[in-house]
């Protein structure tokens, strides 16, 4: 009896507890847990050295950055399309950044908000040089590998259904299940968005026999989600990703960071912090700019050795650029 | 006195069990409650409605007419059917594999015996998705595109599944329908007449040859006299795939080979058991009265064996039912790849899909278990 209501007692105190900010969960436990995918090259995948790496780890890497002035107190939990949504839900990460594409009913009937663009994509085809096909429209009739629980695979429908083609899909649950029916031949074709065609080829036997074809049927926009109600972490996730593209606007760079400091510039100074008191009113410090472009980058750089000219995959920057540099990346001021 | 003290035993025996009871309930109306509440913080959408929204999704193999623009209701549908065509498939296979590898082990040909223990040995030590993706992965691999698929007379085999002609019924098929109905019925009504007459007077009737005869000659009959209506659509190359014909995709031969073939290793050993439980004396006493060796095992052993093997046979079956969920690993559109899978990402109203799912299965397994236990009852020794 006694332990039974002492159960009970307790299970009232934890229910209590789970209403905390976000942000003091996560300085209490001294790290971000971050969702990312199960190995996209050069978003997110564990390198040579077993580290997680690319751009959507970056992107948690900043954050924790500018939260503990340490990009390394980040721990990572690679979600499938699946159960990406359920797992941030319920509370067992605290941000997805897991090239995720922002749609409303995500923004709204799952409870979960986007906090801003981090990369501009679009859901393109992937088929073998040898069937000799130029145009996604030349594809009737063939059988495409996507994965389920996706955009990709609701587009797809779209597309087939507009251009009055036929089509058989197989929807695998992992990105890797995918590929390897695709490249055991149970598909035609393997769809999927652009950048993750680009780091899914690299695993390919021999990528030079996959062409990527130039048709884009979609808008892919991806960024990091977190859960409603709580805007004050939604607001330092959507600041940090600002901030990063804020600095390569202005030409702040994990090299020039502290001669910056020093700059007379304003848009400068508060950006790092050295006028106002500007990351105060996020919640966290003040040098916080300063922290993550030294540790992690420039949105720029981060783009460059994850998914551009420094990297394996060599994706042209595209609608990524900055916009006074043609593409459409754009961040409001820091002021 | 002794009444007395019984009625306060009694009564503190009840009031326990009423405070145990309430604990429970405050404890499930807790987890509700805290449920609702968390779900309605985080501004999720709840209720039921999304099942009459469009799906918008394609699915490879739809048993039921499917298409992007049906509800989510269709899909799970659709996906409910795909489960229970590879479950029921899969039980029947299971069963007869199962039954003859479990006697195949006791048979006294050594090379027999021992090929079925090691059948046995291999296939329940290695664990199913293993098996499900060596299937998968392994054939495929194997298996040609489809421009040099293997084939013969009209069927083709190639990484795209396995191809059939697909009978095409015409004017007068009905009749040939008719005819095969017919037959089965009067190779029944025969075999009936033919267990009395051997229990009057011991004389056997040739059932076998008779009931070929109504089941295959009698509608073979019917069809040539009604002019062959019933011809088949050959399946042709075009473009990307084979069209026309009946296909089988091969998720659905892969999964439906590991699961029969699986379980079919636990079921031999169930067999072999209830073989061994029924009394040496019994097969010994029916060779003594001259039985052969494989009808003393048909109508003396099996029978008494079946009330052993039975009950755990049906925890083999609802095994085979559940596993089948392993279909996701290979992209199988079974139930809860479907259902649990993408409409539940799709909507993202994980709350009422996951008990949803739990009930879907909760009802396929209970409606298996009632049927066994009807067929069990059915064969119980009944007592004289």
């Amino acid at each position: 009896m006694v332990r039974c209501v002492s159960a009970f007692l307790i299970s009232i105190a934890f229910a209590g507890s789970a209403s905390a900010s976000t942000l003091d969960q996560v300085k209490s436990k001294g790290f971000v847990q971050c969702g990312v995918s199960q190995g996209v090259i050069g978003f997110s995948a564990p390198d040579d050295k077993g580290n997680w790496a690319g751009f959507d780890v970056d992107f948690c890497r900043a954050l924790a950055a500018a939260i503990f002035n340490d990009a390394n107190k980040v721990k990572y939990t690679p979600l499938s399309t699946k159960d990406r949504f359920t797992a941030l839900q319920s509370g067992e990460v605290d941000l997805l950044s897991r090239n995720t594409t922002w749609t409303l009913s995500r923004d709204t009937s799952l409870g979960l908000n986007f906090a801003a663009i981090s990369y501009y994509d679009g859901q393109g085809f992937m088929v073998k040089t040898a069937m000799k096909v130029n145009s996604a429209l030349e594809l009737s009739g063939a059988t495409l590998c996507t994965q389920t629980g996706t955009t990709t695979e609701l587009n797809l429908a779209d597309f087939f259904r507009t251009n009055k083609m036929k089509y058989e899909v197989v929807a695998f649950a992992t990105a890797d299940e995918t590929l390897r029916a695709y490249e055991g031949g149970r598909c035609d074709v393997f769809t999927s968005d652009v950048s993750q065609l680009f780091a899914q080829r690299l695993k390919l036997a021999n990528p030079a026999d996959h062409l990527i074809l130039p048709d884009i049927i979609s808008k892919e926009p991806f960024g990091p989600l977190v859960r409603h109600g709580d805007d004050q972490w939604f607001d330092i996730v959507k600041w940090v990703l600002f901030a990063m593209i804020d600095a390569e606007e202005l030409g702040v760079t994990s090299k020039n960071v502290d001669e910056m400091a020093k700059s007379a510039n304003p848009e400068v100074k508060r950006l790092l912090g050295t006028e106002g008191k500007l990351g105060e009113a996020l919640g966290i410090d003040n040098d916080w700019v300063v922290r993550l472009v030294k540790q992690v980058g420039n949105y720029g750089e981060v783009f460059d050795r994850n998914l551009g000219e420094a990297s394996r995959l060599k994706i042209d920057r595209g609608l990524n650029r900055l916009w006074n540099k043609g593409g459409l990346q754009y961040a409001p001021p820091i002021r | 006195m002794r009444g007395f003290a019984r009625s306060v035993r009694d009564r503190r025996a009840i009031a326990l069990q009423a405070i145990l009871v309430f604990c429970i309930a405050a404890l499930v109306w807790f987890f509700l409650e805290n449920a609702r509440s968390n779900v309605a913080a985080q501004n999720t959408k709840t209720g039921f409605d999304f099942f009459w929204n469009t799906a918008g999704f394609g699915v490879v193999q739809a048993l039921i007419p499917y298409d992007e623009t049906s509800t989510y209701f269709r899909a799970f549908l659709v996906g409910l059917a795909n489960t229970l065509l590879v479950s029921a498939l899969g039980i029947v296979f299971a069963t007869v594999i199962g039954f003859l590898v479990g006697i195949g082990r006791l048979s006294s040909n050594w090379l027999v015996a021992r090929l079925c223990g090691g059948y046995v040995e291999l296939l329940r030590n290695l664990p199913l998705l293993f098996q499900i993706l060596f299937w998968y992965l392994a054939v495929l691999a194997s298996l040609p595109a489809p421009r040099n698929s293997f084939s013969l007379l009209g069927v083709y085999v190639n990484n795209r599944g396995l191809i059939l002609p697909r009978p095409v019924f015409g004017d007068g098929a009905e009749w040939v329908l008719t005819a095969f109905v017919g037959g089965v019925v009067l190779a029944l009504l025969f075999r009936a007449h033919a267990r009395r007459r051997q229990a009057e007077t011991g004389e056997m009737l040739p059932t076998g040859r008779l009931a070929l005869g109504a089941v295959v000659g009698l509608p073979l009959v019917v069809f040539l006299l009604a002019g062959a209506p019933i011809s088949f659509e050959v399946p042709e190359l075009r473009g990307f795939n084979f069209v026309g014909g009946l296909r089988l995709i091969p998720e659905f031969v892969a999964l439906l080979i590991a699961l029969s073939t699986y379980t079919a290793a636990f079921i031999a050993e169930i067999v072999r058991a209830g073989i061994l439980a029924v009394p040496r004396g019994q097969s010994e006493a029916a060779y003594s009265l001259g039985l052969r060796r494989g009808l003393a095992l048909r109508l003396i052993v099996l029978p008494q064996a079946l009330r052993v093997i039975i009950p755990p046979l049906t925890s083999q079956y609802l095994n085979l039912t559940k596993n089948s969920s392993l279909a996701v690993a290979i992209g199988y559109p079974d139930f809860f790849a479907l259902f649990a899978g993408t409409t539940l990402n799709q909507t993202g109203q994980a709350t009422e899909i996951i008990a949803i799912t739990m009930l879907v299965y909760l009802a396929i397994s209970l409606t298996t278990s009632a049927a066994m236990n009807w067929y069990n009852r059915a064969h119980a020794w009944v007592e004289r």
